[in-house]
């Protein structure tokens, strides 16, 4: 550990003692000293690339394979989209009425985004900073929601939203993934506040703040990350989901793209053009939204509830 | 300036009073204001997810069908009794169930414990090749059923092409043979759950500290047995938490079977769920679906508690 600010000052003639051997180690073995550190500690590049180019063309293909289908033109088989063509965009856009799901699908992401990452805020902040008596007991429900399916709940939700009078309304439907959202926001969350330091808000206590400026001023900015993976992780999970939007809305102008695509797919001959073109349409935002947290992905798990 | 002096030099004096009420609320406060921040989370569970539990619990007592009125009543465990005897078609449901979940999860594992090795290591481009690799996390079951659709129909799909090159015949989809539709909807599902894996073990392998691996390199061991005495053991609770997570989800996914086999052909990709969810809304037997949502939760329960018991989760090793 000292080993690197030793050498930092070899001015001394005592200095130069630690720092002597490895220097003059070096070229005594030139190849000898660097070989057997890189094979004992790294795979062999081509260990490396020839996975990794392979595994990548898994993934990428069936990408490319949408692409083209929804860019080159019906009834082509050419294996390169040209020419190009935006008649299957224009055509389930208008005629498969996919800009009206699009919208629908925006608003219920961003009402389900706001409604998790506001809620989960407030549980995941109590869970993180105080001791209460229910602690235990909430936390464990958290836990075992997690193994109570969204899908076998349809029923008594259908029945639940009936009571309600909220069946084919957008409200159903954020309701219900929000709610099944909240579990995991709110357990990633308590462990992003848990690594904010006590003593931040305690200093702007004492400088005058009450608890909610405290927040606002000291823990907020630091949340950020965890709050940005959080409202990515509901925004993706509420623009996916299917069954939800399936069994609660009817109408045909309040469907969501899920459910959009469902259709195309379940007609008795499939336009393909159509089908890949709606879902690139589908991917688009997930796509942006993934670019933008990527990086925080790895961190953000790691933070959160995984590791408890 | 002498007053613009004075003033600061004259707060310093007072401002501990204030601070200290200040404190002394903040410290009053807690005990109602933790369940003032849980409730609205905690009202919301209990009533669109503790509520509907307990009415499946009830219901699969029960004759329950909107369609035929006049059967409804109290079943015993009529429900149960039907579901073990009286339908043809529970027993190959479940099994192909837990081959399901076997499958995915062995294989999700498999795939993504040697993909967050992969790009662990630092090379040139390593950035966006996790982008690149991880992106199907990202996309929906839906999403994916598309563009597998789109891959695997009959007229343009992968088929024809291989056909061009003398390989099978024209005009066949994996998907409707009860031979390949198996190999065909698992491959589908891995392409979008290994990153789920791939994203989780990253996570914790950077966290394995890096002297325990200089120090066993030092100690002569090489790169197989520090992957299994250094990173496995470090891996392990984090291995067996996402498994178990992701057999419950695999158990539990509708999404992606329901619109790319619609549970054919002939029934062999039909799940417990999928099942449930056909008969909720074709036949409208709700008290049924009930009993087999009651089975699948005891099956998932049960299974769990099993699992972490036998995998020692949280135990000894590290």
């Amino acid at each position: 550990m000292s080993r690197p600010s030793r050498p930092a000052r070899p001015a001394g003639p005592t200095g130069t003692g630690p720092a002597g051997p490895v220097v003059s180690g070096r070229p005594a073995h030139p190849a000898g000293a660097l070989r057997p550190r890189r094979s004992a500690g790294d795979l062999p590049r081509w260990g490396l690339y020839l996975p990794l180019a392979l595994y990548l063309l898994f993934t990428l293909v069936p990408f490319y394979w949408m692409l083209l289908f929804a860019l080159r033109p019906a009834g082509s088989t050419s294996l390169v989209p040209w020419p190009l063509t935006s008649e299957h965009f224009a055509k389930v856009w208008t005629e498969r009425s996919f800009g009206t799901y699009f919208g629908n699908s925006v608003a219920v992401g961003a009402c389900s985004l706001l409604m998790t990452t506001l809620v989960a805020l407030a549980g995941g902040y109590a869970l993180a900073r105080f001791d209460f008596r229910a602690k235990r007991g909430f936390t464990l429900a958290l836990l075992c929601s997690q193994f109570i399916p969204g899908a076998l709940m349809l029923v008594p939700l259908f029945q639940i939203f009936a009571h309600l009078r909220m069946i084919n309304s957008l409200g159903s439907v954020v309701v219900a993934e929000t709610v099944f959202q909240l579990p995991l926001s709110m357990m990633l969350l308590s462990g992003f506040v848990k690594n904010v330091p006590y003593a931040l808000e305690e200093a702007a206590w004492v400088d005058g703040c009450g608890r909610l400026r405290a927040f606002c001023a000291v823990v907020l900015p630091l949340l950020r990350p965890g709050l940005v993976a959080v409202g990515s992780f509901a925004f993706v999970h509420s623009w996916n989901h299917f069954l939800f939007a399936l069994m609660f809305l009817s109408d045909q102008d309040k469907q969501t793209i899920p459910v959009g695509l469902n259709t195309l797919m379940g007609a008795d001959s499939v336009d393909l053009g159509a089908l890949a073109a709606g879902g690139v349409i589908a991917a688009v935002p997930v796509v942006v939204v993934f670019a933008f947290i990527q990086k925080w992905l790895v961190t953000g798990f790691s933070a959160g509830a995984v590791k408890g | 300036m002498a007053h613009a002096a004075a003033v600061p030099r004259k707060s310093p004096v007072p401002k501990p009073p204030p601070a200290r009420a200040r404190r002394s609320r903040t410290g009053a406060v807690p005990r109602r204001l933790p369940y003032l921040l849980i409730a609205p989370a905690g009202l919301l569970m209990l009533g669109f997810i503790a509520y509907p539990v307990l009415s499946v619990f009830y219901y699969s007592l029960r004759h329950h069908n909107p369609t035929k009125p006049w059967r409804n009543g109290f079943a015993g465990l009529g429900n149960f009794v039907t579901a073990l005897t009286g339908d043809p078609q529970f027993l190959p449901t479940l099994g192909f169930s837990l081959r399901w979940v076997a499958a995915q999860v062995a294989l999700q594992l498999l795939l993504g414990l040697g993909l967050a090795l992969l790009v662990h290591q630092s090379f040139v481009g390593r950035a966006p090749a996790r982008a690149l690799v991880f992106s199907p996390w990202a996309v929906s079951g839906v999403l994916t059923s598309t563009i597998w659709l789109l891959l695997y129909n009959s007229q343009t799909g992968v088929t024809r092409y291989l056909a061009d090159l003398g390989m099978g015949s024209y005009g066949t989809s994996w998907l409707s043979d009860t031979g390949t539709v198996f190999p065909a909807v698992v491959v589908a599902e891995l392409w979008r759950g290994v990153p789920f894996f791939a994203i989780l073990i990253l996570a914790d392998l950077q966290s394995v500290p890096r002297d325990l691996y200089e120090a066993a390199e030092v100690d002569g061991a090489g790169r197989l047995r520090r992957f299994l005495h250094i990173t496995l053991p470090h891996l392990k609770d984090a291995i067996i938490l996402s498994t178990l997570l992701r057999a419950v989800w695999e158990f539990n996914n509708v999404d992606l079977l329901y619109t790319l086999t619609g549970g054919g052909p002939a029934g062999e990709t039909t799940t417990l769920p999928l099942r449930i969810a056909s008969i909720a809304v074709d036949s409208h037997d709700f008290g049924y679906a009930s009993a087999l949502t009651t089975v699948a939760f005891v099956i998932l329960l049960f299974g769990s508690l099993v699992y972490l018991r036998l995998s020692k989760f949280g135990g000894e090793a590290r």
